[in-house]
Formats: structure tokens, C-alpha cells, sequence
């Protein structure tokens, strides 16, 4: 029993420990953003990193995120719902939902690996301590520019899967499923509002932060060797799609239960 | 060691008025992670233009006691003073202006691996002033010249041999001409010519820039040769300071047992 108690403890405490030093962290970046005209160089490298290195990967899970929710979506509709609603089912499933959470759950756990691995080794290398002793300070040379790529690319890179992934349902629908183009397309302009893709948006744009700020926090807070490294990439990705999710559901009932209600 | 440190008072660890002092004081610093105490109430002074060597067995804290001089770490008792400034309540920016006199050689360099040696080298250049990019490579290529790495520019760190990466660390921590140098174990791993070629790179460092080192060694040959005055740390505590030729006469048991590489003695083997 002492030892449960322990052991909560001792987790309350790490864990209050842990949001402390990420909100302190946060605000550094924040401090820093003034920079970001002088450090553009190093912010366009990031995202150009981002974007070149995630695109593959992006352009893959898009085609079969789109394709699956048509198949499915076909499958639910079968003889209760017209399938002249196929496209608004697919496009706000899309938009809302399945573009921005999966982005952040694919592209996010890679970017948040690179951030945490990349840092992470830099730490256990001294190679942060020798930038600070060139009083050059981390989070303005490391941290703001990945948090900048991974806040803007996200949201980016979630627009072209938006795009990919309804073009790949339109084609399995007409292609596969015996749907009309036509009748596909009328129901994209059916109930489309604005709201839906900027709520999309929103949330990708949250959890870009939040991938940047796992990458970042766990990799300048490694400790040890290889091992250590690899801790951090854990709990960096970990931490990353967790938070994603829950960031998820409260974005769900501010933007669409409270802003965007009519 | 109480004992030892009576008989042996050490009056060149404590300066009068330490914010009247032109180089660096370290007072009754104390460090502890978790249950065990690297520090204890360790006092130090390092004189302007002297080259200071700390010596002492591995895992007793001279890296420790180095990182605190630039306020790499924070002490959880103590003060360290830097031509009269306190460090440990400076905010970050007098903190950068006062990091910019110094250069620090990394045990293991250091250097920034996606960044090319003369990128590195130059890197605290086009950040601190407003030359040229030609100008920064010119001054880099310079550095390099000085350390013996003629033509290596373009070289990344994970192409160059453990010498010359600490010959390139060592042209990083020069480029701005810092009036102090710290030097973590800088031929720990090296083999006898090349550890000479670095203690030779040291002497010449402080002969023409004439700036204050402060190394941090295990290797005696090097540190007879390299310093004006060695300290030996020991349990938390700098135990002894004296010249070169002071350490090499002095009965202080602790100083003798690690000079003659002896295992039996106050220091212990393990």
C-alpha cells in the first residue's frame, strides 16, 4: 500500500514537474517569435524538411483514407440514405475528423521522432551546452524553427490530404462503387460550409503545435545516452498522439458545439 | 580528508572581495544529484592570464566544477564570480554577453554534427557579428590553420578522426578571441603525439592570445607541462593548489597517491 501510494506520488509530482518546465518552454518560444524574421533561413529549411520528407508518406495514407471511407461509407448507406449524400457524408468526415487527426497521428509521430531523436542526442552530446557557451540560445536557434515548420506544415500538409483523399473516393466511388460522377459532386456541394474545412484547419493547426512541443520538450529534457534517446522518442510520440486525441475532443466541443453552432 | 585539508591551509582558494576580483571565484559552491554530492563547499580562485589545471580521479567532479564557471549548471549552494559579476543571478541576456569571453572545449567536441567544421567554427561569428559570410569562412579557415587543420572546411565531424575533432572544437572555442578557455579533458582518448600536439596548441593559445585557461585533466604528463598552477579536487573540495613545482615536491598524501598513480593511499583504488 506504501509503495502504491509511492508510486503515485511520486507520478503526480514528475508529472506536475514535466507541465511546468513544457509551459516555461513554451512561453521561451513564444518570447522568441520576434526572432523568426532573422532566423527565416533556418525556419524554411525545417519545413522544407517537413514537407519534402512527409509527402510520400502523406500522399499514401490519403489515397486509402479516402478510398475506405467511400467503401464504407457505401456500406452504411446501403438502402437507408440516398447515395446522392454519399459526397457530404465523405467530405465532412474528411475535413473534419479524419484529415487533420490522421495527419497528426502519421506525419505528427514522425516529425515528433525526428524533433525528440534529433535534440535528444544533441543533449547527451553536449552539443546543446557547447550552443549555449556560444551564447547562442537553443530555443531560439532549435526550438523555434521546428515549432514553426511543424504549426504551419501540419495544417499544409492537411489541406493536400484533404484534397488526395477526396479525389481518391471519387474515383473508388465511381470507379468501384456503381456511384455517378455527377451525383458524387452534387453531394459534395450539398452541405458544404466554410466552417467544417476551418474547423479541420483549426484543429490541425493545434496539433502541429502540440507535435512540435513533444519533439521538442522531450528531446532538450533527454538524459543519459542511447538509451536515454530512445526514451525520449517513446515518450515523445506516445505523449504526442495521446494529447492529440484529447485535444481532439475538446476542439470538437469548442469549435463545432460552441463557435460554429448556429 | 578533514584532517589533510587542515595541515595543509590553502590560501590561494579565497579572494577578500570576490566583486573587486579581475578573474574567476568560485565560493563554497555545492552540487548534489540526488543522494550523492559531487560538490561540497568547494572554493576556487583562477587568476587573469594564468593557465589552471584541475586534476583529480574520474567521476569526482571537475566537469562539474567547470560547467558551473559558465553557468552551464546551476549550483544548489555557492557562488561563482567572473571578473567581479555574480553569475548564478544574471538573466539570460548579461549572461550571453558574458558567455561571448569564453570558449570551452568539449570532452567529446562537441561539434555540431549537420554542420559542416567550418560552418561550426564560424557558427558563433555570423551569429554575434555582422560579417560577411566570406569574412566569417575567411576567420574560420584561419582558426583551423592554427589548429593544424589546413583544408577541412568542408568536412563534416563524422569524417574527421578523434584528434582532429578536438583540434576542431578547440579552432570553435578561439574563433571570437575569448579572454578565458575551458578545457574538459582535452587529450583524454588520444594517443601520446597527438595529446602532445594539443598541449603544445595550449601553451601557444596562451602565449599569443594570452587568455586565462582552465583545464580539466587526469593526464599528469600534460598537466606538468600546460600549467602554471594545478589544483587537485578531491571529495567535493579542492584539496590542494599549488605550482607545478610545489606538487611535484609536496607530501599532501592525496596529491602524491594520484601523481605516482599509486593504488593504496587516502584516495582509495575504487
Amino acid at each position: 500500500m506504501k509503495a502504491l501510494t509511492e508510486s503515485i506520488g511520486r507520478f503526480v509530482i514528475q508529472s506536475t514537474l514535466s507541465a511546468g518546465r513544457g509551459a516555461l518552454l513554451m512561453r521561451a518560444i513564444i518570447f522568441q517569435l520576434p526572432q523568426s524574421w532573422h532566423m527565416r533561413r533556418e525556419i524554411f529549411n525545417q519545413m522544407h524538411v517537413v514537407l519534402v520528407g512527409s509527402l510520400p508518406l502523406v500522399l499514401l495514407t490519403s489515397i486509402f483514407v479516402g478510398a475506405v471511407t467511400a467503401v464504407q461509407a457505401v456500406y452504411q448507406m446501403q438502402s437507408m440514405v440516398p447515395l446522392k449524400f454519399l459526397g457530404v457524408m465523405i467530405s465532412k468526415t474528411v475535413f473534419i475528423e479524419l484529415g487533420p487527426v490522421l495527419m497528426a497521428l502519421v506525419v505528427g509521430s514522425r516529425l515528433c521522432a525526428n524533433y525528440a531523436a534529433e535534440l535528444g542526442t544533441m543533449k547527451v552530446t553536449e552539443q546543446l551546452d557547447a550552443m549555449c557557451i556560444m551564447a547562442i540560445d537553443p530555443v531560439r536557434y532549435l526550438a523555434l524553427p521546428r515549432f514553426l515548420a511543424a504549426v504551419v506544415m501540419i495544417p499544409i500538409l492537411t489541406i493536400f490530404c484533404n484534397g488526395v483523399a477526396i479525389f481518391s473516393a471519387y474515383v473508388v466511388s465511381v470507379m468501384t462503387l456503381g456511384v455517378s460522377s455527377g451525383v458524387f459532386i452534387e453531394g459534395l456541394q450539398m452541405f458544404y460550409k466554410h466552417s467544417d474545412l476551418l474547423g479541420g484547419l483549426a484543429k490541425a493547426f493545434v496539433f502541429g503545435g502540440i507535435i512540435g512541443m513533444s519533439g521538442i520538450y522531450n528531446g532538450f529534457n533527454t538524459e543519459g545516452g542511447a538509451e536515454g534517446v530512445g526514451k525520449a522518442v517513446m515518450t515523445a510520440v506516445v505523449g504526442s498522439a495521446l494529447s492529440v486525441l484529447v485535444a481532439d475532443y475538446l476542439l470538437a466541443i469548442l469549435l463545432f458545439q460552441i463557435l460554429f453552432k448556429k | 580528508m578533514d584532517q589533510t585539508h587542515e595541515t595543509h591551509p590553502l590560501p590561494d582558494m579565497k579572494v577578500a572581495d570576490p566583486s573587486t576580483f579581475a578573474g574567476i571565484v568560485v565560493e563554497g559552491v555545492s552540487k548534489a544529484y540526488g543522494p550523492k554530492t559531487v560538490l561540497e563547499k568547494c572554493d576556487l580562485v583562477v587568476n587573469k592570464g594564468e593557465t589552471l589545471v584541475i586534476i583529480g580521479r574520474s567521476g569526482e567532479g571537475k566537469s562539474v566544477l567547470l560547467k558551473h564557471m559558465v553557468r552551464l549548471l546551476d549550483p544548489d549552494e555557492g557562488h561563482v564570480w567572473i571578473e567581479g559579476q555574480e553569475i548564478n543571478g544574471l538573466d539570460q541576456a548579461p549572461l550571453m554577453e558574458l558567455r561571448k569571453k569564453f570558449g570551452f572545449l568539449f570532452q567529446g567536441a562537441a561539434l555540431f554534427d549537420s554542420m559542416t567544421i567550418g560552418e561550426n567554427v564560424g557558427l558563433m561569428l555570423k551569429e554575434h557579428s555582422d560579417w560577411s559570410e566570406a569574412r566569417v569562412m575567411e576567420r574560420a579557415s584561419e582558426c583551423l590553420r592554427l589548429v593544424g587543420l589546413e583544408n577541412a572546411e568542408d568536412k563534416l565531424p563524422s569524417e574527421l578522426s578523434g584528434g582532429m575533432k578536438k583540434r576542431a572544437g578547440l579552432a570553435r572555442a578561439i574563433v571570437m578571441k575569448p579572454e578565458y578557455i575551458l578545457y574538459d579533458e582535452p587529450t583524454t582518448g588520444l594517443d601520446p603525439i597527438t595529446s602532445d600536439a594539443i598541449n603544445d596548441l595550449i601553451i601557444k593559445l596562451q602565449k599569443e592570445l594570452g587568455v586565462t585557461s582552465i583545464v580539466v585533466t587526469h593526464d599528469m604528463p600534460s598537466a606538468f607541462k600546460i600549467a602554471d598552477r594545478i589544483a587537485m579536487l578531491s571529495r567535493g573540495k579542492i584539496v590542494y593548489v599549488g605550482t607545478v613545482e610545489e606538487i611535484r615536491t609536496t607530501d599532501h598524501p592525496m596529491v602524491r597517491q594520484f601523481i605516482e598513480g599509486n593504488s593504496r593511499g587516502p584516495l582509495g583504488a575504487f
